[in-house]
């Protein structure tokens, strides 16, 4: 017999990630989306140094229309420069965004994840309380939330990430359903994995891509969420956001329209790329979809 | 004293018309070093004794009615949940059927064996994953280093089961069970399997209880073997003298249901042979008689009206028909 080099002998299969990676850089439209979502956020990072003009500042005569007068987006009802306050709003809307998504997936993850592993009684309870949250009027919950506690930053994210995940719950709770019976999880009990472990350890890694994808799409939909809440008058008066923007100039929206116009569209592309990338890692990591 | 002693054991499942009993007052022991097979059709209770001996019958349908299972003198129908967990896996540990499906997705080999040792032994993570690899090469899946990186999809079916073996020997476990480990594999890699689990048991003096309905495994593998038929122990005793002169009739046709190689194939080839019927539904379980009387070629009104008791033979055989003597 010959001997056979101790080399690696086998062609190096990729990494699940790297291969994720591969079918996400197919989907140009995708790709597209992740780079417009990449400058939104170093706006949002570092805009206020590059263009350091103060947003509540009133620079110049109120409605000066785009690019008159050195002001590139033009100035609102108060005289403030819009391209300041737009720049500013994206740091606001973004950080409630995750932050809301963040929350709703805490909640989400856990109540799903105890529901699917112990079934009985626990689903039962939890079930219930997810679908009394799901007919809940969520708009109307979250106004009265803000109302009763106050419109902090605090308090508007968790208004909107405890009315918004009732989703997640129930696509954890499915995932888990469909995991706990699979063999793999019999042979971890039988190797003496205790259940703690169990669900974060062994099923929840398993069932991450569809929450991962529900997440992605949840981050848009907090910030329309926001922009909702701020419209209504019912956000935190000291910092900007788009919605707030929209809120405050609405009654002018006939005389000067880009004041509402253009935060609008800032709020339209920053929800239409995270939606796009959310489809994206939908393709990427669904690998029923993988074959088209 | 027997390293694992089940006395009467008695499991019932809950099932739409009412609790059934999968297993009906099985007792038997189990040496250290040694192997002993569980042979029988589909749903005569085999797999369900293993589930047993590991905690892990299913929840809210199975539990024990009666009986003792001692490990080691401790019983482990009486051990809490915690108690179970720290010998599963440390003192007994299982494989499992498909070795396709039995092993995570995502993590890669190395990473779920040396998680093993981690959380039974105290390892830590370069100690465990160093280990790994020595286990993966000890169950003989060649280049270790680079292969315990691998995910379980860039891995054949057969060594799969290897890593599973590797994993479930981890710990060095007293007793493994071994449920019909080769099943989903090819006839050759079988073969390989048997021979590893035969070396490894030369090495460590692990037990093996192996749940199988191959007759040739069994023959190859074990050195007593129990029949099970219906939830019921049908026969029990040292393989080779069973092979040779089963006493149950139940076991006479599972013998010569064996198909047999022959030279020259001719046109007339001799025909299978089968056991006639199926095994009784769940229902039909604990009913005092020979439950398989209605399957039986020997049947007599006694096999219909009063469940056979135990006979014993020389050699440690044991038979539970009216008949055995005359077979």
């Amino acid at each position: 017999m010959t001997d056979i080099t101790p080399d690696k002998q086998t062609p190096r299969a990729e990494s699940p990630l790297r291969e994720a990676w591969g079918m996400f850089l197919r989907n140009h439209a995708a790709v597209a989306a992740l780079v417009v979502l990449v400058l939104i956020c170093f706006t949002a990072v570092l805009g206020p140094w590059l263009y350091p003009t103060d947003p509540f500042e009133m620079v110049w005569a109120p409605f000066s229309p785009p690019g008159d007068n050195g002001f590139l987006l033009g100035t609102d009802y108060l005289g403030r420069d819009l391209l300041a306050m737009i720049i500013n709003g994206a740091r606001v809307s973004l950080l409630i965004g995750l932050a809301a998504a963040l929350v709703s997936i805490f909640i989400g993850v856990t109540v799903g994840a105890l529901a699917g592993f112990y079934r009985g009684w626990v689903e039962e309870v939890l079930m219930r309380i997810t679908e009394f949250f799901q007919v809940l009027p969520t708009l109307l919950f979250s106004m009265v939330l803000v109302a009763l506690f106050g419109a902090s930053l605090p308090m508007i994210t968790f208004a909107i990430g405890v009315v918004s995940w009732t989703a997640v719950a129930r696509i954890t709770r499915a995932e888990f359903l469909r995991i706990r019976e699979l063999e793999f999880v019999m042979a971890s009990r039988a190797s003496g994995v205790p259940n703690a472990k169990l669900m974060f350890g062994v099923i929840l890694p398993n069932a991450l891509p569809p929450i991962i994808v529900q997440s992605a799409l949840m981050v848009g939909s907090a910030i329309l969420f926001e922009a909702g809440l701020s419209f209504l008058g019912l956000t935190d008066p000291n910092v900007v956001s788009w919605g707030q923007i929209i809120g405050s100039n609405r009654q002018y929206i006939l005389d000067a329209s880009y004041t509402v116009t253009l935060p609008g569209l800032a709020i339209f592309i920053t929800v239409l790329a995270i939606s796009l990338v959310g489809d994206g890692l939908n393709d990427a990591l669904n690998p029923k979809l993988r074959q088209r | 004293m027997a390293l694992l002693e089940v006395e009467n054991l008695r499991i019932e499942l809950s099932t739409r018309d009412g609790t059934a009993p999968v297993i009906d007052d099985l007792s038997f022991h189990l040496d250290a070093g040694e192997t002993l097979s569980f042979v029988g059709e589909s749903g005569c209770g085999k797999s369900m004794t293993a589930l047993a001996l590991m905690g892990l019958l299913p929840e809210r349908i199975g539990r024990i009615a009666s009986g003792a299972i001692r490990f080691d003198g401790e019983d482990l129908t009486k051990a809490s949940p915690a108690r179970l967990r720290e010998i599963r896996g440390n003192d007994i540990s299982m494989i499992f059927q498909e070795p396709m499906t039995s092993l995570n997705p995502v993590f890669t080999i190395g990473e779920q064996i040396a998680e093993v040792l981690r959380a039974h032994q105290g390892l830590s993570r370069q100690a465990a994953w160093d280990h790994a690899v020595e286990l993966i090469d000890a169950v003989r899946i060649p280049n270790p280093k680079g292969r315990a990186g691998d995910y379980p999809f860039q891995m054949s079916g057969g060594q799969r089961q290897r890593a599973m073996i590797a994993m479930a020997l981890a710990c060095k476990p007293k007793i493994l069970i071994a449920d019909e480990p080769t099943t989903a594999l090819d006839v050759t890699v079988q073969a390989q399997i048997f021979d590893l689990l035969r070396d490894l048991r030369a090495q460590t003096g692990t037990s093996i209880i192996l749940i199988t309905h191959d007759m040739g495994a069994v023959a190859e593998m074990a050195e007593r073997m129990i029949v099970m038929y219906a939830g019921r122990k049908a026969e029990l005793g040292p393989v080779a003298q069973i092979i040779n002169h089963a006493r149950h009739p139940y076991t006479q046709g599972l013998i010569s249901c064996v198909p047999h190689l022959h030279d020259v194939l001719t046109e007339d080839r001799p025909e299978l042979f089968e056991v006639p019927g199926i095994v009784p539904s769940l229902r039909d379980f604990g009913r005092d008689e020979c439950l398989f009387a209605s399957r039986c070629a020997h049947v007599t009104d006694q096999c219909r009206s009063a469940r056979p008791p135990e006979k014993s033979f020389e050699g440690g055989q044991i038979a539970d028909c009216w008949h055995a003597e005359a077979m």
